[in-house]
C-alpha cells in the first residue's frame, strides 16, 4: 500500500547502481513481491491476473495476425481464409485471437460480478472501479471493431446496425445523427473505408486499454485489495506477501482458466461465433437474424426492449453508464454481500436478469421475447437505481468478524502488530 | 455439359416464373437430425477414404456449378485431407475443365492454361456476374467454407437451452454444417398438397422456406457409383458432406491432435501448481 515502507534491498553493486538511478526493481518488488494481499482471498480474486494474461495474449496474437491480414473490403475475407489455411499455424493464432476475445469477456464478467458481490467499488476504491468501467467500455469498442475485421455477413451487418444507432440523434437535432454516421463510415454506406478505419482503431485501442490497466493496477495498489469479508487490513496478520502466496494462487487460477480457453481454441473454435460470418460480406443480402457476439447480447436485448430507437440507444449506453455511479448508489455501510441478508437475494436476481437478457438478445425481437426483455431491462436498471440505495438503508447486516484474521482463524487469534483499533461502524454495523 | 445446361435452363425457367425464392419463413423451426461423423466431437479425425469418395461426388456432381476457390489442388495431397497421391492430383489438375486465367504474356494478352498443384479449384464461372447470368440471377455459392457457413438453429424449448449448450461444449459439437448439408441433400421430397410450390422450384424439407432453386443433385436412382461399384443417395450425401467439412476446416486433424497435447500439458501443470500452492499455503493457517 502507499504508506508502506519499501523493504527492497539491492543485493549487488549493479542492483544498487540501478536502484539509485531507476528503481524499477524496487517498484516490482514492492508492487508484486512484497505487496500485502489479504490472506482470505478466494479464487475469484485470480481473475485480475487472468485478465492481464488475456490482454497480453490478444495483443501478441493480434500482432501476428496483422502481419497477414488485409484490411480492405475486397481482400479482408480472403486474407482471413489464407491465415486459416496457408499461414503456418495460422489457424491456431486466429482461433486463439477469436476465442481469446470471448474468454476476455468471460473473465471480465466474472471480475465485474465479483466486484459487485463483495462491494469492491465502495470507498476508498471508487476511482479503481471507475477505471474498471472505462476498461470495460474500451474492451467493448475494441471487440466490436475486431468483429468487423473478418468482413463476413455478421461483421458487415453488425457494423451497419450499430453505427446506424447514431442516426437516432436526428431525433434530437435534425441532421446531426446522419452527419455522425457518415463521418463514422467514411462514406455514405458501410464500405471498405469503414473497415480500414476500424482496423486502425482496433490496433490502437488495446494500447489505450493497457494504459487504463496500468492506472487500474496503480489505484489497486494504493487502496489495497478488497477481500471476501470486505474488511480493511488492520493487522499484519491479516495479509500475506503477494509472492509466493497470491502469485501461486493466481498461477493455479490462470492455468485452470487456460484449460477452458484451450478447449475452445482446439475443439470448439467456431462455437462462440456465428455461421453467417463465414459468408463474405454482401451489402445486398441481409441475414435473417442479425445478432452481435454473445458478450453484447444483454445490451442488445436492452436496446431492442425500448420501443423508440433513441430511447433504446440511451438505455443501452445507460446500462453501462449506470455502472459509473455504483459507488454512490450503494448506501450500505458494509462492503461484502456475504453479510447482507436482504441484498444477497437481489444480487442473484440481478445475475439472473443479465443471463436472461443475454438469452433474449439472441432471440428475434417479437412477441413474448420483447415482453420478457422489458421485464428484465426494468430490473437491470431498478437494481442499481432503486434496490441498491433502498436496501442499503433498510437492511441490518449480519455481525461482521472483527478482522480478517478472526474470520480465518476464529475469534481472538490476532498475531503481530499493526493498528489494532477496530473501525467502529464497519466492525459492528448492526449497532450503528 | 449437357447436364449442366439442362440444369441451368430449368433453374432459369424457375426463376423467371418465380422472381423471388421464399427465404426464411419467419418463426418456423426445421428439425435437422444430427449424423454420426468420423471427425465429430473432440476426438474425431477425418477418414481419408470418406474424403476421397466425397471428392468424387463433388467432382462428378457439384463441380459443374460450384467452385472450391479457396482450396488448391495441392490441398488434396496434404496430410489430414483426402491424401490422394501427388501424381494423380497433378493429372487431375491438368485435366480440370475450368482453366486458370494467367498473364499478361509477352504480347500483353491474358491467356488460359491448365491448372497446376498450386492453383485454386475453380468452378465453371469466371466471376459472379457470369454465374448469375447462367442461372438467371441465382448464384451457386462457392463451396470452400460452406460447411462452416451453415448450421442448425436450436429448436429446443428455452429451459433446456443451457443444458444443451453445456452438452455441446462438453462433447465438442461443431458439426452443424455437415448435418445441415446432409439433411439438405437427402431432403428433396414431394411437396405437401397444400404447399404452394413455384414452378421449377424444388421442395426441400431442410431448406429454410422449403423452396430451393437447386434441382436435386442426387436422387435415389441417380447417384455417384464409387470405384467398388457401390453407392447410394445417403452414402453420397454423407461422403460429400464430410468432404465439404474438410474443405472448410482442413487443419482439423492437426488441430485436435495438438489440442490433446495442449490439454495434457495444461492439466498436468494445473495439478502441479495446485500441489505447490497447497504446500506453500500450508506454512500459514488459512
Amino acid at each position: 500500500m502507499s504508506n508502506h515502507v519499501s523493504s527492497y534491498k539491492p543485493l549487488s553493486p549493479m542492483a544498487k547502481w540501478w536502484d539509485d538511478r531507476l528503481p524499477i526493481a524496487r517498484l516490482i518488488h514492492d508492487s508484486f513481491v512484497e505487496f500485502p494481499t489479504p490472506r482470505n482471498l478466494n479464487y475469484l480474486w485470480t481473475f485480475g491476473g487472468i485478465l492481464s494474461f488475456c490482454l497480453v495474449a490478444q495483443i501478441v496474437t493480434g500482432l501476428v495476425l496483422a502481419m497477414h491480414y488485409q484490411p480492405s473490403g475486397a481482400d479482408a475475407f480472403n486474407s482471413v481464409e489464407r491465415i486459416r489455411r496457408d499461414v503456418n499455424f495460422g489457424w491456431m493464432i486466429r482461433n486463439f485471437h477469436a476465442v481469446g476475445a470471448s474468454m476476455f469477456f468471460v473473465a471480465v464478467y466474472i471480475h465485474i460480478f465479483r466486484g459487485l458481490y463483495y462491494g469492491s467499488y465502495k470507498a476508498p476504491r471508487e476511482i479503481l472501479w471507475i477505471l474498471g468501467v472505462l476498461i470495460f467500455l474500451a474492451m467493448m469498442a475494441t471487440a466490436f471493431m475486431g468483429y468487423a475485421l473478418p468482413w463476413g455477413q455478421m461483421s458487415f451487418w453488425g457494423v451497419t446496425v450499430i453505427t446506424n444507432l447514431f442516426s437516432s440523434l436526428d431525433g434530437v437535432i435534425p441532421g446531426v445523427g446522419t452527419a455522425i454516421v457518415t463521418w463514422l463510415w467514411g462514406g455514405f454506406s458501410v464500405s471498405g473505408a469503414t473497415l480500414n478505419r476500424f482496423f486502425s482503431l482496433h490496433y490502437l485501442l488495446p494500447f489505450v486499454i493497457m494504459g487504463l490497466v496500468i492506472l487500474h493496477v496503480w489505484a489497486l495498489h494504493v487502496a489495497g485489495q478488497n477481500n471476501p469479508t470486505g474488511l480493511d487490513l488492520k493487522h499484519k496478520s491479516d495479509s500475506v506477501p503477494m509472492a509466493p502466496y497470491a502469485v501461486m494462487k493466481d498461477a493455479v487460477g490462470l492455468f485452470a482458466f487456460l484449460i477452458v480457453f484451450a478447449w475452445f481454441v482446439f475443439f470448439l473454435p467456431d462455437y462462440l461465433g456465428h455461421a453467417d460470418n463465414y459468408i463474405e460480406a454482401n451489402p445486398l443480402v441481409t441475414p435473417p437474424h442479425i445478432v452481435p457476439e454473445w458478450y453484447f447480447l444483454p445490451f442488445y436485448a436492452i436496446l431492442r426492449a425500448i420501443p423508440s430507437k433513441l430511447g433504446g440507444v440511451l438505455a443501452m449506453f445507460g446500462a453501462i453508464a449506470v455502472l459509473f455511479f455504483v459507488p454512490w448508489l450503494d448506501t450500505s455501510r458494509v462492503r461484502s454481500t456475504k453479510y447482507r441478508p436482504i441484498y444477497r437475494w437481489f444480487f442473484w436476481l440481478f445475475v439472473i436478469s443479465c443471463l436472461a437478457l443475454g438469452y433474449l438478445g439472441a432471440k428475434p425481437a417479437d412477441g413474448i421475447y420483447v415482453f420478457w426483455a422489458r421485464v428484465f431491462t426494468f430490473y437491470y436498471f431498478a437494481h442499481f437505481l432503486i434496490v441498491m440505495p433502498i436496501v442499503g438503508l433498510i437492511e441490518t447486516p449480519k455481525q461482521l468478524p472483527r478482522s480478517i484474521t478472526e474470520d480465518v482463524l476464529g475469534p481472538d487469534k490476532h498475531t503481530g502488530g499493526g493498528m489494532g483499533i477496530p473501525a467502529g461502524a464497519a466492525a459492528a454495523p448492526e449497532k450503528r | 455439359m449437357i447436364k449442366t445446361s439442362l440444369r441451368a435452363a430449368s433453374v432459369a425457367l424457375a426463376l423467371m416464373l418465380a422472381p423471388l425464392p421464399v427465404m426464411g419463413a419467419g418463426v418456423e423451426h426445421i428439425l435437422i437430425d444430427k449424423q454420426q461423423w468420423p471427425f465429430a466431437g473432440f476426438r474425431g479425425q477425418f477418414d481419408a477414404g470418406q474424403l476421397q469418395r466425397g471428392f468424387q461426388v463433388y467432382q462428378e456432381n457439384c463441380s459443374s456449378c460450384h467452385g472450391l476457390k479457396r482450396l488448391s489442388f495441392r490441398n488434396l495431397v496434404q496430410p489430414g485431407g483426402p491424401e490422394f497421391p501427388e501424381n494423380s492430383v497433378k493429372s487431375l489438375a491438368a485435366g480440370w475443365p475450368n482453366k486458370i486465367t494467367d498473364g499478361p504474356n509477352d504480347k500483353g494478352k491474358m491467356f488460359e492454361r491448365p491448372a497446376k498443384l498450386s492453383d485454386p479449384i475453380l468452378g465453371p464461372h469466371k466471376n459472379e456476374a457470369e454465374a448469375r447470368d447462367a442461372f438467371n440471377g441465382a448464384l451457386p455459392p462457392d463451396f470452400s467454407v460452406i460447411a462452416k457457413a451453415r448450421g442448425i438453429e436450436p429448436t429446443a424449448p428455452w429451459y433446456t437451452h443451457i443444458f444443451l449448450m453445456m452438452r455441446d461444449i462438453a462433447t465438442g459439437y461443431q458439426e452443424g454444417g455437415p448435418d445441415y448439408i446432409y439433411a439438405l441433400l437427402t431432403g428433396y421430397k414431394n411437396a405437401p398438397k397444400d404447399f404452394n410450390l413455384s414452378d421449377g422450384m424444388s421442395y426441400n424439407a431442410a431448406f429454410p422456406g422449403h423452396q430451393i432453386a437447386m434441382v436435386p443433385p442426387l436422387a435415389k436412382d441417380n447417384f455417384v457409383k464409387y470405384q467398388d461399384g457401390k453407392g447410394s443417395l445417403e452414402q453420397n450425401a454423407k461422403d460429400v458432406s464430410a468432404f465439404l467439412a474438410w474443405a472448410a476446416d482442413p487443419s482439423l486433424n492437426e488441430r485436435k491432435r495438438i489440442g490433446w497435447q495442449v490439454m495434457l500439458y495444461l492439466l498436468v501443470t494445473t495439478v502441479l501448481l495446485f500441489l505447490a500452492k497447497k504446500r506453500i499455503w500450508s506454512r500459514i493457517k488459512h
